[in-house]
C-alpha cells in the first residue's frame, strides 16, 4: 500500500517522458526535412551569441520594464528546476523533503525561501501579462494572424504558470502548519517567507484534512509541471528550449548579406566564358530555384519557425505591417510552423518524408502568400527586433526567388527592370554609353 | 576653384599613364542616372577635388551591382551583373572603393567576396567622417550651423551593415543641431524603396511607407533631412511634396551639406 503512490508517481513520470520524447523526436524529424546549412564555424562567436541574447536575455531588454518581468518569469523557471528535481525524488522514493537533512535547515530554508520569492514574482507578473494582453489595447496582440489558438495558447500558458505557483505555495504553507503538529513525514524546517502568509487560510483545518490538501496540491504541482512540459512542445513556448540552440546558430554575417546560389554561380561562369562547362559540376535537374515548400528551407529556417516566441517584435516594427500591408513577419514564421505541423501529421500516420509533404499542400501557396512576399522591403527591421534572432526575412527571399525564378510570376514594373538590368545594366532605360554623361558640366 | 578646373577621371586614363588611384568612387546607376542623385555625385567629386583625394571612377565600364535584381529575386541576373563588374574591377587592380549608395556599399562588400571579388569598400558618410577626423575637410561653423538637421536611417546602412554614427559625425561636424526622429538608428524605419519596391508599386495598404517616415520626420521640426542614399532621397522627396513643404523643409545628402560648408 505504501508503495502505491511512489508506483503511480513514477508511471506518470514515465509517460510524460514518454510523450515529451515522442512529441520532441517529430519535431527534430520535420525540422532535419530542411537542408544542409554547410559548415557554420565561428564556435566562440556563437557561444557569446547564445549567453548574450538567450542565456542573458540580452535583446529584450529594448524595452527596460518588460524585460525585467520576463526576466523575473525566465528566472524563476530555471532556478524553480532544483526544486522539481527534489520533488522528482521525493516522489520516487518515497521521501518528503529530501534535500533538507542534506542541506541542514538553515540553508535549506533559506533556499525554499528563495524559491518562494520567485514563485511570487512569477505569479505577480504572470497577473501583470495577463492583464496587458487582455486589457490594454495593444495592437501588436491583436493582429490579423493572432488567431483563436495563438491567443488561448499565450492565455493558457500564463494562467497554467499562476496555478503552478498557487499550488507550489499552497503546499508549503500546508506543510508548514503540519510541521508544527508534528506529524509524521514532515521534517521541522520552519515556516516560508511567503507561504506564511497563506497560514491563516489553513490553520483551522483538522490535520487529516490538511494532510490530504498538502498531498494533493504537491500532487496538482508535479503533474501540472509534467502536463506543462507536455503542452509547451505543442505552444509557442518551445522557445523556453530552442532560444538557446537557435541564438547559437544565428546568422554572424552583416544582416545586408544574402545567402549566394552556387549553382548559379556556375551557370554564369560558363555563360560569361570563365568556367569550362567540363569542369562544373554536375547541375541537379531536381533542384528548385528559391523556396517553394519547407523542403527548399534550410534546417535553420525551420528551426526558427519552431523558436518563435510570437511575440511580435518583429511585426511592431516592420514599415509594411505598420502601414497596413496583408505581411506580417511573426505570420511568415507561424505560417511556416503551420506547415512544419501540416507535414508532422503525416509523419505521425507512418508516411515517409516524400509522401508526408505531398500532401496536396505546400509552404508557398497554401500557408504563405505571395501579396506578403511582395510587401516586403528587405528593411531587415524584423531581423534586428527578435529577441531570439529569427530572420522572417530569409524565408521572404527564399519564397521571393521562388516566385521569380521558377514562376516568373513578378510585377511587369520588375520584369521591365530585368530588361533594362539585361541590355542596358542599369534599372531604367538609359542607354549604357551615357552614363558618365553626369561628369560633362565638370569635365574641362 | 572655377567649374571647369574639377577632375573626373576615369580608370581607363589613369591605367593609360600607368597610375593607381587613393581609391574607386563608384558612382551607381542612381548617382549616374538620376537627375537629383546626379547633384549629390557632382557634389562628392568636388568634395573629392577641393581635399584632393586621388581618385578615380569607371565612367562607362560600370553596371548595376545587381542589387535590385538579386532583391527582387532573380539571382540570374545578379549574378551576371557581378561577374562581369568583378571583371572590371579586378582587371584595373582595385582594392578601395567608396561609394554614395547604401546598396551598391552593401552588395559589393558583403555579395562580392563569394563571387570572387574582394575589396576594401566603405559607404561615403565613412569616408567624409573619415576625411574630417584626419583634418584633412574643414568645414566648422558652415551653413548649417545652429540648423536643425535630421538624420534618416538608411537600412542598407544601418541595419544591414552597423553604420550609425558616421553620417551623425558628419552632421555634428558642420555645427548643425541634430535632432533625432521617434524611430533611429536600429529602430529606424525604412522609407519604403529597398528590396526593388523601388522599381514596383507598394503592395495595397492604409499609407504608404515614406509618408509614415516623412510624418515622423516633420514632427522633428528640423529643417533639412539628411540622406545618405539614392532611393532614401527619392522618398524623402516625395513625401515632403506629398506634405507641400517643398521649399521649406529639404532633402540633402550628406555631401551636399559638407559642400555648402566648404
Ligand atoms: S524585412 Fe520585410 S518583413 Fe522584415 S520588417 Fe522589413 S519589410 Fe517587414
Ligand atoms: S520572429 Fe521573433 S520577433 Fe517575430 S514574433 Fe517570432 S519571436 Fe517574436
Amino acid at each position: 500500500m505504501s508503495y502505491l503512490p511512489q508506483i503511480l508517481f513514477l508511471a506518470c513520470l514515465a509517460a510524460a517522458g514518454f510523450f515529451i520524447y515522442r512529441r520532441v523526436n517529430l519535431i527534430k524529424r520535420t525540422i532535419l526535412i530542411g537542408k544542409d546549412t554547410g559548415p557554420m564555424g565561428q564556435k566562440g562567436e556563437r557561444l557569446k551569441t547564445m549567453l548574450l541574447v538567450a542565456f542573458g536575455q540580452g535583446k529584450m531588454f529594448s524595452k527596460p520594464l518588460v524585460g525585467l518581468m520576463h526576466f523575473i518569469i525566465y528566472a524563476g523557471f530555471l532556478i524553480i528546476n532544483i526544486e522539481v528535481l527534489e520533488i522528482i525524488l521525493d516522489g520516487i522514493l518515497g521521501e518528503h523533503r529530501l534535500f533538507a537533512p542534506l542541506l541542514g535547515s538553515t540553508l535549506y530554508s533559506a533556499l525554499i525561501n528563495f524559491f518562494e520569492f520567485l514563485a511570487v514574482g512569477v505569479l505577480v507578473v504572470c497577473v501583470v501579462f495577463l492583464a496587458r494582453r487582455n486589457v490594454l489595447n495593444l495592437s501588436r496582440f491583436k493582429r490579423w494572424e493572432m488567431k483563436k489558438w495563438p491567443t488561448l495558447d499565450a492565455n493558457l500558458i500564463l494562467v497554467f504558470e499562476i496555478i503552478l505557483m498557487a499550488a507550489f505555495l499552497t503546499m508549503n504553507a500546508t506543510d508548514s502548519i503540519l510541521q508544527t503538529r508534528d506529524v509524521p513525514h514532515y521534517p521541522p524546517v520552519g515556516a516560508f517567507v511567503f507561504s506564511q502568509f497563506l497560514i491563516p487560510l489553513f490553520d483551522g483545518m483538522g490535520t487529516e484534512a490538511l494532510v490530504a490538501l498538502e498531498r494533493g496540491a504537491w500532487w496538482f504541482h508535479i503533474l501540472g509541471i509534467l502536463a506543462f512540459a507536455i503542452y509547451v512542445t505543442y505552444s509557442k513556448h518551445l522557445h523556453i528550449a530552442l532560444a538557446f540552440p537557435n541564438t547559437y546558430f544565428s546568422n554572424l554575417k552583416p544582416k545586408g548579406h544574402m545567402e549566394n546560389m552556387p549553382t548559379i554561380t556556375n551557370e554564369v561562369k560558363i555563360a560569361l566564358g570563365l568556367m569550362n562547362p567540363n569542369d562544373a559540376p554536375p547541375a541537379d535537374t531536381n533542384m528548385t530555384f528559391g523556396a517553394k515548400d519547407i523542403n527548399d528551407l534550410t534546417w535553420k529556417q525551420l528551426m526558427d519557425a519552431y523558436s518563435c516566441t510570437e511575440c511580435g517584435r518583429c511585426t511592431a516594427q516592420c514599415p509594411a505591417s505598420q502601414t497596413g500591408k496583408h505581411l506580417s513577419p511573426r505570420a511568415i514564421m507561424m505560417e511556416t510552423r503551420d506547415r512544419l505541423e501540416d507535414v508532422g501529421k503525416e509523419l505521425q500516420k507512418g508516411k515517409s518524408v516524400e509522401e508526408a509533404l505531398n500532401n496536396g499542400k505546400t509552404l508557398f501557396g497554401d500557408f504563405i502568400t505571395k501579396e506578403e512576399i511582395m510587401a516586403c522591403t528587405t528593411c531587415n527591421a524584423c531581423v534586428e527586433a527578435c529577441p531570439v534572432n529569427i530572420s522572417p526575412l530569409s524565408i521572404i527571399l527564399d519564397v521571393r526567388r521562388f516566385i521569380t525564378m521558377e514562376q516568373a510570376d513578378t510585377p511587369s514594373s520588375w520584369n521591365a527592370m530585368f530588361g533594362n538590368l539585361e541590355n542596358n545594366m542599369a534599372p531604367w532605360k538609359f542607354s549604357p554609353s551615357d552614363r558618365f554623361n553626369w561628369a560633362d558640366k565638370l569635365k574641362d | 576653384m572655377s567649374e571647369n578646373t574639377y577632375k573626373v577621371p576615369t580608370m581607363a586614363e589613369l591605367q593609360a599613364k600607368g597610375e593607381q588611384p587613393e581609391v574607386l568612387f563608384w558612382v551607381g546607376c542612381a548617382g549616374a542616372f538620376d537627375d537629383r542623385y546626379k547633384q549629390v555625385t557632382v557634389a562628392f567629386v568636388k568634395i573629392l577635388n577641393k581635399v584632393g583625394v586621388n581618385f578615380a571612377v569607371l565612367g562607362t565600364e560600370e553596371n548595376c551591382t545587381g542589387d535590385p535584381a538579386r532583391r527582387a529575386g532573380n539571382e540570374f541576373l545578379f549574378q551576371m551583373q557581378a561577374m562581369s563588374n568583378i571583371q572590371t574591377l579586378d582587371m584595373y587592380g582595385i582594392k578601395k572603393i567608396v561609394t554614395a549608395c547604401p546598396h551598391c556599399f552593401n552588395t559589393l562588400k558583403n555579395e562580392y567576396p563569394e563571387l570572387g571579388g574582394n575589396y576594401e569598400v566603405i559607404h561615403h558618410s565613412t569616408f567624409l567622417q573619415q576625411l574630417i577626423d584626419e583634418g584633412r575637410l574643414k568645414v566648422e561653423g558652415g551653413a548649417f550651423k545652429g540648423k536643425k538637421v535630421t538624420f534618416h536611417d538608411s537600412c542598407y546602412l544601418g541595419r544591414a551593415n552597423g553604420v550609425y554614427e558616421a553620417p551623425r559625425e558628419v552632421i555634428k561636424a558642420l555645427d548643425a543641431d541634430l535632432v533625432e526622429m521617434k524611430r533611429c538608428r536600429t529602430k529606424g524605419l525604412c522609407c519604403g524603396a529597398g528590396g526593388a519596391q523601388m522599381f514596383k508599386e507598394p503592395e495595397e495598404g492604409k499609407k504608404d511607407i515614406n509618408i509614415e517616415r516623412i510624418e515622423e520626420a516633420l514632427e522633428t521640426e528640423a529643417k533639412v533631412v539628411a540622406v545618405g542614399c539614392p532611393f532614401c532621397m527619392v522618398m524623402m522627396t516625395d513625401g515632403i511634396k506629398n506634405k507641400e513643404k517643398e521649399g521649406e523643409v529639404m532633402v540633402y545628402d550628406l555631401s551636399e551639406l559638407i559642400l555648402k560648408s566648404m
